[in-house]
């Protein structure tokens, strides 16, 4: 069947790319249809409610399963496996792919952490010789990155930091005592610390969104709308302005074009019946995510197009790079037998290290930052288990039973302090994702195959990070748990994929022969067809992408809807 | 939930495989041993295909009834009910271990294994199964693989097995309004954090630096609408 109604936009994806554009072509007054592959969700909605549920709520207590791998209360419904819809990787390479199937995709458990890119993000080739330069310049995203602060709300302070840019920030949080001990240790080893930055309202931003109370479950999605996803934030008021429709379990197939190489329309099916479906429209917005965006065009097979809509370059799925991670902890006496109080605090870190090095003689080309973690969260499953293990480090006994148990536990409350780095790999032409020949999904659609290798330049850095994180925990008064992880485990070099922040696979730039869309996220192939996910970063900074991703999706839409006034469209 | 009233109590009695060596204390062969029994319905946010697979694993009968009672009996010995925030038993933990164990693969085997182990020590031992030796003897085996630097090769896997045992009690509990209650957890409530408390900070010796409080949020304005100036300063 066909959808009555000829969209001015279907926009693909309702994550944070999506949403934007949703948000943005619908406040323009364009009519836009909204395709997501999984439900309605609404956090609020008792029925779909996880946040402020206490542990026994769940009769595995929070554990993970495979279908909530970040927990029982995370609110992503999703995962790194999806039953009948497979992916595969070529061998010896690795990936690991987490996809959302709901409205809102992955913003619903983001870490919220909200980074501007800055200026050296967007010239990394000017500077170290490898990948490429952005067609584009901080010049070209900050008015951008400045409304979506003023519209959506982030923490922060202004720094004047060289790359790290001030923004129009609410004031943060103060730190947590664990903290306080990370700043002591930051300072004593001469590494800078600051505020964290997340998109998370400490202060009111307007009057249809609530003010964050302070319960530390961002990742359950948040009732009050008090932190960003972009169900809550972008599609709900889109929705309310009457010029949206959201088809739900819809599927995207492929993207249909005329005789003229142009779009017409999309092909989907609806999961729930399983029946086929087109949608109709002027232009198509992708914004599935990077990987299930590069998977739709090069799905979108027709005799303009023989390799795959915008495929022309053979750069579809090309340069498929993810944040590299690695993470330590600590074990900090000064902890012990703490005084409790609420300390939940916002989802996550309120302080963090941003790259400090730009100007140091490494052997490895980019940066990471440090994100810390701690406190007395709320018991779920795995608390309680080795509960008196840093008897270790006391001289007594580990082990044990009876009531002595719970002074264990009180002991050692909230005594550990962690540290996760993320930072940037460099984009290759030999990482990718392509179409899996052999392999359809229980849709029939040809499922994604995935080609990835790190190279020396981010086993060199997860090194850097390991020796760092050793430094900052030791000077924070703590004692180191677990061992070093050394070459045989790459440092502990998270894999490909799966610090979910995947990007690259329709690059812009100016040059149709090596890139997939230009400097608006316009396919050279087809100019009504346009990528608002992090599919066409150039390079993914050592900063979390989804603010970037907001930026440029709004810039997107702007020039959909100047080209559209222009009558390009 | 309220699991401190043990209205709902279910009840196994030791011994029922053979007949064991009489006992005198604690929990004696042929006693019954009660717990709470914990819902078998939860209603938290759960898809159509989460809600299918836990229904399918409370249908599931996984383990007998004697691993079920050995199960409660080393719960009980790991955090007994003799004190004012409840044990083991009070807070369901044999209804929490069977699901957990049913839900986590990786779980199975190493219970069901470390069940067998600890009968066939008990047996060689004392003569019969662990729930049917009398309670000092039960006591003396734990003495003996409650410690994880005992490096006996006979007794590692009672080891390994207890410290599952250990962990997993513990994790049952604390994760129940009693052991919340055990452990002082003081959050999932709406609140307004406004830093570490004063005497807290003064224990530890610590202060926030002027600065970086300077920074920070006035919670006294967080209603307060923000406005910016066009140099990227909160006005409001």
């Amino acid at each position: 069947m066909s959808a009555a109604e000829q969209y001015d936009a279907i926009v693909v994806g309702s994550g944070a790319g999506g949403g934007m554009a949703t948000w943005r072509l619908a406040q323009a007054g364009l009519r836009v249809a909204l395709v997501e592959a999984g439900p309605w969700y609404d956090p609020a909605d008792d029925s779909q409610r996880t946040q402020f549920r206490y542990p026994w709520e769940s009769p595995r207590r929070g554990a993970s399963t495979r279908l909530r791998p970040f927990g029982d209360f995370n609110a992503c419904i999703g995962g790194w496996e999806l039953d009948g819809e497979p992916f595969t990787t070529a061998p010896d390479t690795q990936f690991m792919w987490w996809r959302a199937r709901m409205l809102g995709g992955r913003t619903n458990h983001w870490g919220r952490i909200s980074l501007r890119f800055g200026p050296l993000d967007f010239k990394r080739r000017d500077i170290d010789g490898l990948g490429d330069n952005w067609p584009i310049g901080y010049e070209d995203v900050k008015p951008y990155y400045d409304e979506v602060d003023k519209l959506i709300g982030v923490f922060g302070t202004n720094e004047g930091l060289p790359n790290d840019p001030d923004g129009f920030f609410l004031p943060p949080p103060k730190p947590r005592l664990h903290e306080l001990y990370y700043i002591r240790g930051a300072r004593a080893a001469g590494v800078p610390v600051y505020p964290a930055r997340k998109s998370i309202l400490t202060k009111r931003i307007n009057n249809d969104r609530g003010v964050c109370i302070y319960c530390r479950q961002c990742d359950r999605a948040c009732s009050l709308h008090a932190d960003f996803s972009s169900s809550t934030v972008l599609i709900y008021p889109a929705v309310a302005s009457g010029r949206v429709d959201v088809y739900t379990n819809t599927m995207v197939r492929k993207v249909d074009t005329g005789p003229d190489g142009s779009a017409t329309g999309v092909s989907c099916i609806d999961r729930g019946n399983r029946q086929e479906l087109r949608i109709n429209g002027r232009s198509v917005v992708l914004a599935a995510s990077a990987c299930s965006t590069a998977r739709i065009l090069l799905n979108s097979i027709s005799t303009q197009h023989d390799a795959g809509l915008g495929n022309s370059s053979g750069h579809v799925g090309r340069y498929l790079h993810d944040s590299t991670g690695a993470s330590r902890a600590a074990f900090l006496p000064d902890l012990m037998d703490r005084d409790i109080y609420n300390e939940d605090g916002v989802g996550g870190m309120h302080i963090y290290t941003p790259w400090w090095l730009e100007d140091a003689n490494l052997d490895f080309a980019r940066g990471y930052h440090l994100e810390i973690g701690g406190g007395m969260g709320m018991p779920s499953y795995g608390f309680g288990f080795a509960a008196n293990q840093y008897n270790e480090f006391l001289g007594q006994r580990v082990g044990g039973y009876g009531n002595g148990l719970r002074d264990d536990v009180k002991r050692f409350y909230g005594s550990r302090l962690s540290i996760a780095c993320r930072g940037e790999s460099v984009p290759q032409y030999g990482n990718y994702c392509e179409l899996d020949p052999d392999v359809v999904d229980e849709w029939g659609i040809p499922v994604l195959r995935f080609n990835y290798r790190w190279t020396d330049q981010e086993i060199n850095q997860a090194r850097h990070m390991q020796d760092t994180m050793e430094e900052l925990l030791e000077a924070s008064g703590g004692i180191l748990l677990g061992s070093k992880p050394g070459p045989e485990r790459q440092y502990g070099l998270t894999q490909p994929g799966e610090i979910i922040h995947e990007v690259g696979t329709t690059r812009m730039g100016d040059d149709p022969a090596t890139s997939v869309t230009n400097r608006f996220g316009q396919l050279h192939d087809a100019s009504n067809v346009f990528v608002a996910d992090a599919g066409t970063f150039v390079s993914q900074a050592d900063k979390n992408p989804t603010w970037t991703i907001l930026a440029l999706a709004w810039r997107t839409s702007d020039y959909i809807i100047e080209q559209m006034q222009q009558r390009n469209l | 939930m309220n699991m401190n009233r043990r209205e709902t109590l279910k009840s196994l009695l030791l011994a029922p495989l053979a007949a064991g060596a009489a006992a005198t204390a604690g929990c004696a062969p042929g006693a019954p041993v009660h717990w709470t029994e914990l819902p078998r319905e939860y209603s938290y946010g759960r898809t159509e295909a989460e809600q299918q697979r836990d229904r399918e694993l409370f249908a599931e009968s996984w383990f007998s009834e004697h691993e079920l009672v050995t199960i409660a009996v080393l719960c009980d010995i790991i955090l007994p009910s003799d004190h004012p925030n409840g044990g083991a038993l009070d807070a369901g933990l044999p209804d929490f271990v069977e699901f957990i164990v049913k839900d986590r693969e990786n779980l199975k085997l190493p219970v069901r294994g470390g069940i067998a182990w600890l009968d066939s020590y008990a047996v060689n031992e004392f003569g019969a199964d662990f729930v049917n030796i009398d309670e000092p003897q039960r006591l003396a085996i734990c003495d003996r693989i409650a410690w994880t630097d005992v490096e006996d090769p006979v007794l590692r896997p009672g080891i390994r097995f207890f410290s599952l045992m250990r962990d997993l009690t513990l994790t049952g509990y604390y994760t129940t309004e009693q052991g919340l209650l055990d452990l002082g957890y003081q959050g999932n409530v709406a609140n307004v954090w406004d830093g570490v408390p004063a005497e807290v900070l003064a224990r530890h010796g610590l202060q926030y630096e002027p600065e970086w409080l300077d920074k920070c949020v006035d919670q006294s304005r967080r209603d307060i609408i923000a406005t910016w100036d066009d140099d990227m300063n909160l006005t409001s």
